[in-house]
């Protein structure tokens, strides 16, 4: 023993480490590579609907662009750079040492890459990777599937195992290992919503693991789950799959909201603005995600009794969301605001998630949605949530923290150019689709009508900057960790006041080895 | 040595892991059979039921029922599939029978399953069928043809305003599927 104060040396202390940090920053890392080459499927797919008509790929890749696009960001970008987040943070936000089962913790991040490749890899075997879309209804999915879908399916078990291991660490953390006193209504926002996102993801990843096993018994044991021929029903993967899929989406928002609920009061130098309605805000949100799933499918021919429901509860939904946001706006409100960089793009995430937060209620209308469904809008919706309501609080919290990792400090103004160049070109991509979307342009078609020329030119060159400025964004954070400009105030920033505030930046290799006296 | 907090962090973990065993088995043997059972409670999907014993009933003669039979081939399904008698009026209460002609076109031995829809939906579980070839998977071999078998009897407490029902059959080609399913079976034994 004895020679436990630092890391281990060389490649073998990534691979065997228990250490939270190390696997936060592994998390962290694997998840931008996701970013970049989700980003690239994204380009292809941008470059191809310059200009109407086929120009640089056929259908069927472009197809399989639109669903690796979606696979790689939702399960390799996101979710793992939230589980990275949870790790360096939450053990550091209400002082423990680590996290509750260390080893677990390297299992469920070394999963990962091998899982990726194996997805990736799909796209050079013959027939081709994952052609149907990332919620892969069936029967495309089953019948019409390219023979890869069994390495889909085999890769969708493993991110699914990983994500349960990693939720059943996190819940087990933070309801074992908080430093005494700090109570469940005294923790960090941040440690709030990932209590309840993991949650959500303990009851609805084993649910994406039953869809897919289902679907390998009808592609490979005569069984007909989803097929008519036998009796089954294709309609039936829908409920499974939003049973699944509509509470993911809330475990991809739910730790963003719980970013800019640490980033905003820092700086507005205010306390968080209702705190106690913000948990009970996300807990709600957190319900309500369970019973709305239909909403993905109102023209598959629900009973008027269905699409009633399905609508007024999903429009509840719109009630603890806007109460969030009331709170955030309410923490800026005459506090004494600055605006670094982590600041810029958390007003943004809470801007531009409210505008996805609008569509979203305008497609919860039953009756307007068979005129959006499947359009161009659901696109704009829902990347104005996910890009902008997940990936810019992830860059909000990467400028927010990436001092205390490396005790160095980014540099500013190349931070606030990252954050006006995404602002321009996301607006630029995703705003101009929901012009298309109204009019009429279909979703994951690689070729379209005349008519809508100019606003998907407008939308690629959107695409091309805002991924351009996420290079920037990967030269800032090297060049922090290289040349960055050496940090030494624990509080970094002078409104932090969470417990990681109180250990030394950079923080060492061990923190709170004993807990600490909360005030 | 293991402390107070480790066995609690470990009893938590077993009860999470309890839950996520719970959720699978609830999307893989819960889901489907309560989504066939609420599609059949609700009367969507015109899903008919499956083999009915006919009852000593009367026959109500003073209603009749127009029952026409439509016939579709799914994707791929290249037979011939057609209905011999394309509508006929029933009394609720009276057992009827019709035939749909079937012929495999290709020179392989084929088997199809045929699927029914009912429009209106809610005269599905109205309408018996004492016999039908959509209960088996019907094979043909190869360029063979036949003639499939539909008894049926309308309730006579299908409500009043129905006065058209409309059959569907809609052919599969599973031959595929069958021989899928007869190797599981041979390789369980």
């Amino acid at each position: 023993m004895g020679a436990h104060h630092g890391p281990a040396k060389g490649l073998t202390r990534w691979l065997f480490t228990t250490n939270h940090k190390d696997i936060g920053t592994m998390y962290l890392w694997f998840s931008f590579a996701m970013f970049l080459l989700g980003g690239s499927f994204a380009m292809i797919i941008r470059a191809e609907l310059f200009q109407p008509g086929l120009q640089i790929v056929q259908p069927e890749f472009f197809n399989q662009m639109t669903t690796m696009h979606g696979l790689v960001m939702v399960f390799g970008a996101i979710m793992p750079a939230f589980v990275g987040l949870a790790n360096w943070m939450i053990p550091m936000m209400i002082g423990a040492p680590d996290m509750a089962l260390p080893r677990m913790n390297n299992w469920s991040f070394w999963i990962l890459p091998p899982t990726f490749l194996l997805l990736a890899s799909t796209l050079l075997m013959e027939g081709g990777g994952p052609n149907f879309g990332w919620t892969f209804y069936a029967p495309l999915s089953t019948t019409y599937a390219p023979p890869s879908v069994t390495f889909f399916i085999f890769a969708v078990h493993a991110m699914g195992i990983s994500s349960i291991m990693g939720s059943i660490n996190i819940i087990a953390t933070v309801v074992n290992m908080r430093a005494p006193g700090m109570t469940y209504m005294k923790m960090p926002m941040f440690v709030w919503t990932w209590l309840i996102t993991a949650f959500l993801l303990v009851a609805v990843m084993p649910v994406l693991a039953g869809a897919v096993t289902m679907m390998l018994m009808d592609i490979h044991f005569g069984t007909s789950f989803f097929s008519a021929a036998g009796g089954g029903d294709p309609v039936l993967f829908q409920h499974v799959f939003w049973f699944f899929g509509h509470p993911e989406v809330y475990i991809i928002i739910l730790p963003a909201f719980g970013v800019v609920s640490e980033v905003i009061p820092t700086f507005s130098r205010k306390p968080l603005f209702g705190y106690d309605s913000m948990v009970y805000a996300t807990s709600s949100i957190a319900f309500l995600s369970f019973i709305v799933w239909a909403h993905h499918m109102y023209t598959v021919g629900m009973p008027i009794a269905g699409e009633l429901f399905f609508m007024y509860a999903t429009m509840l939904i719109a009630v603890p969301t806007a109460a969030k946001v009331f709170n955030w706006i309410t923490t800026m409100f005459k506090g004494s605001i600055t605006l670094e960089t982590p600041m810029l793009f958390a007003i943004a995430k809470v801007f531009l998630f409210t505008v996805g937060g609008f569509s979203g209620l305008m497609l919860a209308i039953a009756p307007a949605d068979f005129q959006y469904h499947d359009s161009y809008f659901v696109v704009a919706h829902f990347h104005y949530t996910m890009v902008a309501g997940a990936i810019f609080a992830l860059s909000s919290a990467v400028y927010y923290w990436i001092p205390k990792w490396t005790g160095k400090m980014y540099n500013e103004s190349m931070g606030k150019a990252h954050f006006w160049i995404s602002f321009i070109g996301f607006n630029l991509t995703f705003f101009p689709q929901h012009f298309v979307g109204l009019a009429g342009m279909p979703r994951r078609i690689p070729d379209y009508n005349l008519m809508f020329a100019d606003f998907n030119m407008m939308s690629s060159i959107g695409a091309f900057i805002y991924g351009a400025s996420q290079l920037l964004f990967l030269f800032n954070i090297v060049r922090t960790i290289t040349h960055g400009k050496p940090v030494s105030d624990p509080k970094v920033w002078e409104g932090g006041t969470t417990l990681e505030w109180t250990v030394p930046t950079p923080a060492p290799y061990h923190t709170f080895t004993t807990p600490p006296e909360l005030k | 040595m293991a402390t107070q907090a480790d066995k609690n962090i470990k009893k938590l973990s077993i009860k999470l892991l309890g839950l996520v065993f719970i959720m699978f088995a609830f999307a893989m043997w819960v889901m489907p059979p309560l989504y066939d059972a609420l599609c059949e409670a609700l009367g969507i999907n015109g899903k008919t039921g499956r083999q009915y014993t006919a009852v000593e009933s009367q026959v109500d003669t003073d209603r009749i029922v127009k029952v026409q039979f439509v016939a579709q081939n799914n994707e791929m399904m290249p037979w011939e599939f057609a209905p011999n008698t394309s509508q006929v009026e029933v009394h609720p209460g009276e057992s009827s029978q019709v035939t749909y002609y079937a012929k495999n076109t290709q020179d392989r031995y084929m088997v199809s399953q045929a699927i029914p829809s009912i429009v209106p939906s809610r005269a599905a579980e109205y309408f018996h069928k004492t016999e039908c070839f959509c209960f088996n998977q019907q094979p043909l071999a190869a360029g063979k043809d036949a003639d499939l078998a539909l008894q049926f009897i309308i309730d006579r407490d299908l409500p009043k305003d129905i006065h058209v029902i409309t059959l569907s059959y809609t052919i599969f080609d599973v031959t595929e599927m069958a021989a899928k399913q007869d190797s599981v079976a041979a390789s369980s034994k």
